[in-house]
C-alpha cells in the first residue's frame, strides 16, 4: 500500500510515521502562529510556517500523493486566512506542487541531515515564491516582480528556522 | 485496462488537483466570487484561538518587555535582587496594563473629539496568513454593525478599509497592500492625488504633475473624495519626491504604525463625512458633488 517504497526502488530510506493527529495539529498550529505572530513581531511575517510544515511532512512521509494533498489542504487554508484579495488557489497550487516535489525528493534522498534540510528548504522557498509569481502573472494578470534581494533573505531565514523546526517536529515521529 | 504505475498515479493526481484549483481561480475571477463559504469556515475555526492568543500574548509581551527594561537598573545584592525581580515582574504586569489603558484612553479621546463620526473600537486579533496580501483581522464583525467598505483608522491616521465581514470578525485591507488606497491631498498645497500601497512599508501618491511643488516632510491628509474616509484625517508625510515622466514619484510614510496595530477604530458609516474643521460642523459641505446622497449600504 505504501507508494513511497514502490517508486524509489531503494527500501533503505525509511518512511516516517507520526503520532495520531500530529500532522493536523502541527498544520493548524503553523497557520495559527502565522496569522497571529506578526501582530507582535512584524518581522515574523518573513516566515512561511505553513510552507515549512508542508516541506517537512512531504520529506518525512515520502508519499507524493499524500504530500500533494497535504500541500493543497494547507495552501487552501492559508488562502482562506489571507483575505479576499488572495483568491483561493494561489497558495493552494504552489503548496500542492511543493508537497509533491518534497515527497518525491524525500523518497529518493536521505533528507535527515541539517545541511540537506537547509539547502532543500532554501530551494523550495524560492520555487514556492516562483510558483506564486507565475500564478499571479499568468492566471490573475497581476504584475509581480520575479526576483529581489528580499526573497533571498527570506529564503535564508526560512531555511535556518526550518533546521530547528524540523528537529522539533522529529519528536512527533513514532519510534 | 492497463494499470498505471504508482509514480504515474501520483502525477495524474497532481495534474488533477492543479487543474481543479486553476478552474477554481478562473471561477473566482469570472464571477467575482471569493469562495466565501470556505473562508467563513476557516476564519470561524481559527479566530477564537487568535482572539485568545492576541490578549494572552499581548499581556505576556508587555510584562516581559518591561521586565527587561527595568532589569539593568538593579545593583543590589543577590537576595535583594531576587526580591526585586519578583516585585519588578508584578510592576511590569501593572505597567503593561497601564500601557494598554493609555492606548485605549487615546482611542477613547479620539472618539470623543470626533463624536459626529460614528465609530467603533476593535482589537486586532490576526494578520494575513501569507505575504501575498496585507490584511488584519478584527474582533468585531457584522453583529457589531461593521460592513464591507467601511474605513478603519487609529488616532494617528488611516489604516485601511474593511474588505470582508463575518458574524464576529472583519478583515481589513491595509493601505500598504497593493490593492489598498485612499483619496488624499497634500495638507499645504491642497493638491489631490490617490495614495496607495505597493506591498512595502511606504505608500505612493499618484497623479501629481511634475510642475506641482511638493516638498519632503509635507503632511498628507484624506480628501474625502473616496467616499469612505472623512476629510483631514492624517494619511502620512512625504518621505521623498522624484520627478517622473509625466507625474512625480512621491513616496509617503504612513501616519499610523501599520506594522504594529493593536486597537483600531472602524468608521461605522458608508457616507462621506466631514470632520469638525469649520466652526459649525452643521455647515460642513460634502467634498464630493452629490455626495450628500448616501450610496446604497452594502448588505449581503
Amino acid at each position: 500500500m505504501n507508494d513511497a517504497f514502490d517508486i524509489r526502488g531503494e527500501s533503505h530510506i525509511e518512511v516516517h510515521k507520526f503520532r495520531a493527529g500530529a500532522i493536523i495539529i502541527a498544520t493548524l498550529l503553523a497557520l495559527l502562529i502565522q496569522s497571529s505572530f506578526p501582530i507582535h513581531f512584524a518581522k515574523a511575517a518573513v516566515l512561511d510556517l505553513p510552507l515549512l510544515v508542508t516541506i517537512y511532512f512531504g520529506l518525512s512521509r515520502r508519499n507524493p500523493s499524500t504530500g500533494l494533498l497535504l500541500g493543497m489542504f494547507i495552501g487552501l487554508l492559508q488562502d482562506s486566512l489571507s483575505g479576499p484579495t488572495v483568491p483561493l488557489g494561489l497558495y493552494g497550487i504552489a503548496k500542492t506542487i511543493i508537497g509533491y516535489l518534497a515527497s518525491s525528493i524525500g523518497a529518493r534522498l536521505d533528507t535527515e541531515h541539517p545541511a540537506a534540510r537547509f539547502a532543500l528548504t532554501f530551494a523550495f522557498f524560492i520555487t514556492h515564491q516562483g510558483l506564486i509569481v507565475i500564478t499571479r502573472r499568468m492566471l490573475l494578470a497581476q504584475p509581480e516582480p520575479w526576483f529581489n534581494m528580499h526573497l533571498i533573505v527570506a529564503a535564508l531565514v526560512n531555511a535556518l528556522v526550518a533546521v530547528f523546526l524540523f528537529l522539533l517536529l522529529d519528536r512527533l515521529r513514532k519510534n | 485496462m492497463v494499470a498505471l504505475p504508482s509514480r504515474h498515479k501520483s502525477l495524474v493526481l497532481l495534474a488533477g488537483v492543479i487543474v481543479l484549483q486553476v478552474l477554481m481561480l478562473a471561477v473566482q475571477i469570472k464571477r467575482d466570487s471569493q469562495g466565501r463559504l470556505i473562508r467563513v469556515w476557516t476564519v470561524g475555526a481559527v479566530s477564537p484561538f487568535e482572539r485568545a492568543g492576541a490578549s494572552t500574548f499581548g499581556s505576556v509581551r508587555d510584562a516581559w518587555r518591561h521586565y527587561f527594561a527595568l532589569q539593568n537598573t538593579t545593583k543590589d545584592n543577590e537576595q535583594l535582587r531576587r526580591e526585586n525581580d519578583t516585585l519588578k515582574l508584578q510592576l511590569s504586569q501593572l505597567q503593561g496594563k497601564a500601557a494598554e489603558a493609555d492606548r485605549l484612553a487615546a482611542v477613547l479621546n479620539f472618539r470623543q473629539s470626533h463624536a459626529e463620526v460614528p465609530m467603533i473600537a476593535a482589537r486586532v486579533i490576526g494578520v494575513s496568513a501569507g505575504t501575498a496580501s496585507m490584511t488584519i483581522q478584527l474582533d468585531r464583525g457584522e453583529r457589531d454593525g461593521i460592513r464591507k467598505d467601511m474605513g478603519v483608522i487609529t488616532p494617528d491616521g488611516v489604516v485601511g478599509k474593511v474588505v470582508e465581514t463575518y458574524r464576529n470578525e472583519a478583515q481589513v485591507l491595509l493601505l500598504t497592500d497593493k490593492d489598498g488606497g485612499v483619496g488624499a491631498m497634500l495638507a499645504v498645497s491642497r493638491i489631490h492625488g490617490p495614495v496607495g500601497g505597493q506591498g512595502e512599508p511606504l505608500l505612493v501618491m499618484k497623479y501629481v504633475a511634475n510642475d506641482d511643488e511638493v516638498s519632503p516632510g509635507e503632511r498628507v491628509i484624506t480628501s474625502g473624495m473616496d467616499r469612505i474616509f472623512p476629510r483631514d484625517i492624517p494619511v502620512g508625510t512625504v518621505a521623498d519626491v522624484k520627478p517622473g515622466n509625466t507625474f512625480k514619484q512621491i513616496r509617503i510614510k504612513p501616519a499610523a504604525n501599520l506594522e504594529r496595530l493593536e486597537e483600531v477604530l472602524v468608521l461605522k458609516t458608508l457616507r462621506p463625512l466631514e470632520t469638525k474643521t469649520e466652526e459649525n460642523p452643521a455647515d460642513a459641505k460634502p467634498s464630493v458633488p452629490g455626495a450628500a446622497t448616501p450610496p446604497p449600504v452594502v448588505r449581503r
